[in-house]
């Protein structure tokens, strides 16, 4: 990492400069530290991020959800989504997807600010949001769930063939060696294997920015493993990737980001190669890290 | 610290035709994963054949009562393969059989006293089918009344307007000679055989169709043998009963004589074939199966929920209205009773019997007949042997039973094998 943290430079976050009651004062310095690794490092390739968004606020009537939030999301890499419960990932990654608009703050895509008003907006900008919940339907097969809704048709006809031909297309650049068969019934997939489908689904429309909803939270141990490996071949493959997480070590794993919310606001984003899982845990518990970063004198 | 890996495999490796043998074993492992399909409903046809084969011999086995079979279990057939469109969905239509009945009687008030033609008649017959569904289904995807409540209201509410229509004289005669003929008329012999060759050839050329469509694509097929085998099961089923249709059933021949495949077979094979490829070669078909098997999944992927269960209540009515003609054409007139006493409920356990769900999602438009089958063989061959209705009542609930926790077993089972 050629960043150096530590440096103290005007950090630009709204957040930091003016910190919120939820983020106690003596905390700023070290967060700051670690803004900047994330801000000076030069970049990479097209590092202009895909998604940026500024001083996001979101209320609930006398509830204050979002709290001035930044997040950037670059693609071909993994930004994990970290926080508590009830810290406001939910309620940021459902304004991303248009469920509900944020009451103030930019909202910018590819550089250029945008408006998204409902979830076909957020569609149409190449965003897909694959939910805890997977949406799948049991009873109809892999290749019938990744066109729901959206079937190729051909004179009004389905076009089974060239649905099957592309679902295929789409699994095989995944490298997913998992499902026999894309006409096996979702209801007899395991659970790594429906996780798979549905991503897989976000992915077949030349989206450019997945959102995953806790992907691993339902899984057992090689299943999470499988899941991940496709994570992180989602952002090989150029695709930004928001991972929402609640554990830490699937964070560690696959990320290259780490953004943490902390009760509303976004106390940090980091390389996680600069940050200890430690040090993650204690930023979402608490808003502040008190360690040196990791990367300090990489 | 990434979980990279460079793994450039396909998903599937082989890819050249399948084996017999291969396909054999996919289907066994479909059975075992819960899904049954009509296996249960072909296996019922065959016991209770041969056990009224052995209890009533010729009686029950003989060209006349094959043929009084078909036209008993026609209507249920119809009635049946409409409900499975409500029963996809997870629904129920309890009002189909006087939906029917209010139907039928509709078409005849209209040639009676309107003087239409029966096209025209038929049509206003119809549209009568749609605005009921159309008024459940709204009432049911909109405000949100179950629909075991609203279609109970209209089940006693159609029955009333049936009590009303048939009026004082109790019945609504049926004189017109097209609409007789639909359940008292046979096809010529020649065109008996020519309808048999004509679906024999084109369920073949389908099949064949279908094949090199996928081969082309390059999607794995399965061997030629097992379209080879299909369609030679397929042509003989058709042409044995074509050919026991075509004997002379007549009692006394100088009379009249009476041989020939019955018309309302047409009717009944060709809603077969227009309603199972509405419902697995179009996209709304499609959407019926996804709503019926996760309404909340297939509202995210963009899919008018509301639409598709108003499109599946009305055509479930509409088919009732069919089904409702059926009925009259075969007794000469609408009575109060028409669609009325165990037609809902035979047709219920018909799409049952025949293998879709009750708990939505699952079924296909050839369960109707398969399960119209199994119950009008219980009903006619019992009725042979000289048993009570009761008794008769009693048979059909246990078989339904059967069928129901047949459904329930391999549901569970499908869900088990799912978290393998």
């Amino acid at each position: 990492m050629s960043a150096r943290a530590g440096t103290h430079t005007v950090n630009s976050r709204p957040v930091l400069s003016n910190p919120s009651p939820a983020v106690p004062g003596r905390s700023t310095r070290k967060v700051l530290s670690m803004s900047v690794t994330q801000t000076e490092r030069p970049p990479v390739g097209a590092d202009t991020p895909i998604l940026t968004l500024r001083g996001i606020e979101k209320s609930f009537g006398a509830v204050h959800v979002l709290r001035g939030v930044d997040l950037d999301v670059r693609a071909g890499q993994v930004t994990a989504l970290v926080g508590d419960n009830g810290a406001g990932k939910s309620t940021l990654i459902k304004g991303v997807a248009g469920i509900y608009g944020f009451d103030a703050g930019e909202y910018l895509f590819e550089g250029k600010p945008v408006a998204v008003h409902n979830p076909r907006d957020a569609n149409a900008l190449g965003i897909e949001v694959v939910y805890q919940d997977l949406a799948l339907c049991d009873n109809l097969d892999v290749v019938h769930n990744m066109f729901l809704g959206r079937e190729l048709t051909a004179s009004g006809l389905l076009n089974e063939a060239t649905m099957e031909t592309r679902a295929r297309e789409t699994l095989d650049g995944l490298s997913v060696r998992t499902l026999q068969s894309v006409r096996t019934p979702v209801a007899s997939l395991s659970g790594g294997q429906r996780q798979t489908v549905a991503i897989a689904r976000a992915v077949l429309w030349n989206s450019k920015i997945v959102i995953l909803d806790e992907p691993t939270a339902a899984l057992g141990v090689a299943q999470t493993e499988q899941v991940l490996a496709l994570v992180r071949r989602l952002a090989d493959k150029g695709l930004a990737v928001v991972l929402i997480s609640h554990n830490m070590n699937d964070v560690m794993q696959v990320a290259d980001d780490i953004a943490v919310l902390y009760l509303g606001a976004m106390v940090a984003q980091v390389k996680t190669a600069d940050v200890t899982h430690s040090q993650v845990v204690e930023l979402i518990t608490t808003g502040r890290a008190t360690n040196g970063t990791k990367g300090a004198d990489a | 610290m990434s979980a990279t890996e460079t793994t450039t495999e396909p998903a599937v490796a082989p890819r050249g035709p399948q084996s017999l043998g291969a396909v054999f074993e996919d289907y066994r492992a479909r059975i075992r994963g819960g899904d049954v399909g009509a296996l249960p409903a072909l296996a019922g046809v065959i016991v209770l054949v041969l056990v009224f084969t052995v209890l009533s011999g010729t009686q029950f086995t003989n060209a006349f009562n094959f043929a009084n079979l078909v036209l008993q279990g026609s209507a249920y057939a119809v009635f049946a393969m409409g409900l499975v469109f409500v029963l996809l969905l997870g629904e129920i239509d309890l009002s189909a059989g006087y939906t029917g009945g209010v139907g039928a009687a509709v078409v005849g008030k209209l040639i009676l006293d309107q003087n239409l033609n029966w096209v025209l008649a038929l049509i206003g017959g119809l549209l009568f089918g749609a605005l009921v569904g159309l008024v459940i289904g709204l009432l049911v995807s909109k405000l949100g009344v179950p629909s075991f409540v609203v279609t109970l209201a209209f089940f006693l509410a159609l029955q009333g307007v049936l009590l009303l229509m048939t009026g004082a004289g109790g019945t609504i005669p049926y004189r017109d000679s097209h609409l007789l003929a639909i359940m008292n008329k046979n096809m010529p012999l020649w065109l008996g055989w020519a309808f048999a060759g004509l679906t024999v050839i084109a369920y073949a050329a389908l099949g064949f169709s279908r094949r090199l469509q996928r081969q082309r694509a390059g999607l794995p097929t399965p061997t030629i043998l097992v379209w080879v085998l299909k369609s030679i099961a397929f042509a003989a089923v058709l042409i044995a009963a074509t050919a026991y249709l075509s004997k002379e059933r007549s009692r006394n021949v100088f009379l009249a004589s009476l041989k020939g495949v019955p018309i309302v077979i047409v009717i009944v094979a060709g809603l077969l074939v227009v309603l199972t490829f509405l419902l697995t070669r179009t996209a709304w078909g499609r959407h019926v199966y996804a709503v019926g098997g996760n309404a909340e999944a297939a509202r995210r992927a963009g899919i008018n929920v509301a639409r598709v269960k108003i499109s599946c209540f009305m055509m479930c009515s509409m088919l009732a209205s069919v089904g409702g003609v059926l009925l009259a054409s075969r007794t000469n007139s609408v009575n109060p009773q028409t669609g009325g006493s165990d037609v809902l409920l035979f047709a219920v356990g018909s799409a049952v019997i025949g293998g879709t769900s009750l708990f939505g999602g699952r079924g296909r438009v050839l369960d109707g007949i398969l399960g119209a089958v199994v119950i009008t063989v219980i009903v006619n061959g019992m009725t042979l042997q000289g048993q009570s209705q009761g008794r008769v009542y009693m048979i059909t609930g246990l078989v339904l039973l059967l069928a129901a926790s047949v459904d329930a077993v391999s549901r569970r089972r499908a869900a088990a094998s799912g978290r393998v």
